[in-house]
């Protein structure tokens, strides 16, 4: 593997990385809004 | 995925992007739009917390079938012009990651959906998923020109569990807006197939412009769009919306016709740049998005979502 290709393939994951990160914090920021919700019913 | 469990096949390593672009974000922009009109116009009242989850489920639920749809065809996608800038043709990712993000999709969807909002809302969703991946993809897609027909089923389906999510149970109405978009469909992507004909041939796919041949693929498109122009009226006749829908569904309906007859009464040249197929396709996304905004304008204003 050449440089370049390891500094895409390490900027490709840290971008998957990110992505993933955002989607679990936005589940718990819903889970929560949901059981508040639930709650209150 | 870490960088050492690289495929051999993949030349670069997999963006959020590409998977992202196995949602198909394009038709889940229709598919939450239409879910959430489906919503909006359901007679009753929903948490706004639990519709925007019932939302999100379904555009997950379409992202995860569309992911489906791109790991079972990813050969077919590869011989196409239109589909061979997909990720997985492009050899971005994996074919069995590309499966594994549909599936973790599909259930988380289901089950959330499950969970926050209905049990018969995720019960529909699950069931348009499998129509999607499974009967449609799998099954009927390469096999019967009446792909498409079947097809638009799995479309149908958002108004529908977005409708479910607010009432809990399945009146004639909902069913009726299901109607709509399955009668839409078959013309609108026929419309599509008729200018990309020949890819569709290459790769094998029994389209009906190449089984049925052209003539009677313009036949069937004038058809539908006339029994779509009196499904479309269906929910103003039953007293189930007001006026604004009414002369919204004449007015679309109609002009769809209008596009349509055109489209059936001619014969492609060599060379022909199919103009009329091409307005044609263009104007049914158009009127998709203008009769389900003029449901939830009626709903809102004239107020006689109740019955249905």
């Amino acid at each position: 593997m050449t440089p370049e290709e390891e500094q895409q393939l390490k900027r490709a994951r840290r971008g998957r990385n990110i992505a993933l990160a955002l989607v679990l914090v936005g589940l718990v920021v819903l889970f929560y809004a949901i059981s508040i919700v639930k709650m209150l019913d | 995925m870490t960088g050492s469990t690289l495929p051999i096949e993949s030349q670069v390593p997999a963006e959020w992007r590409d998977y992202f672009a196995l949602t198909k974000p394009r038709v889940m922009s229709l598919v939450v739009f239409t879910g959430l009109c489906g919503l909006l116009a359901a007679p009753g009242h929903i948490n706004p917390v639990l519709g925007f989850t019932a939302v999100l489920c379904i555009a997950l639920g379409a992202g995860g079938a569309g992911a489906l749809n791109q790991w079972w065809e990813a050969d077919i996608d590869a011989q196409m012009k239109r589909t061979a800038k997909r990720p997985l043709p492009q050899g971005h990712l994996r074919r069995t990651d590309a499966r594994d993000f549909g599936v973790a999709l599909s259930v988380g969807s289901v089950a959330i959906m499950g969970l926050a909002v209905g049990l018969l809302a995720a019960a529909i969703l699950a069931l348009s998923i499998f129509y999607y991946a499974v009967v449609y993809t799998i099954w009927l897609k390469p096999r019967t020109p009446q792909n498409i027909v079947i097809g638009g089923g799995a479309g149908a389906f958002p108004p529908l569990i977005g409708w479910v999510a607010v009432t809990g149970d399945i009146t004639l109405m909902p069913v009726l807006l299901f109607a709509v978009i399955f009668m839409w469909t078959p013309p609108h992507f026929w419309a599509l197939a008729l200018f990309v004909k020949t890819d569709y041939a290459k790769a094998g796919i029994p389209m009906m412009p190449v089984v049925a041949g052209e003539a009677s693929t313009r036949r069937q498109i004038l058809i539908y769009s006339i029994v779509l122009f009196v499904v479309s009226l269906l929910p103003w006749l039953i007293g189930g919306t007001g006026a604004i829908y009414g002369v919204a569904a004449v007015a679309l309906s109609g002009l769809f016709v209008a596009f349509s007859l055109p489209v059936a009464f001619r014969r492609a040249g060599e060379d022909d740049r199919m103009a009329p197929e091409k307005r044609l396709f263009g104007f049914s996304v158009l009127y998709l998005f203008a009769l389900f905004t003029a449901l939830v304008v009626d709903h809102y204003l004239l107020g006689q979502g109740a019955l249905a």
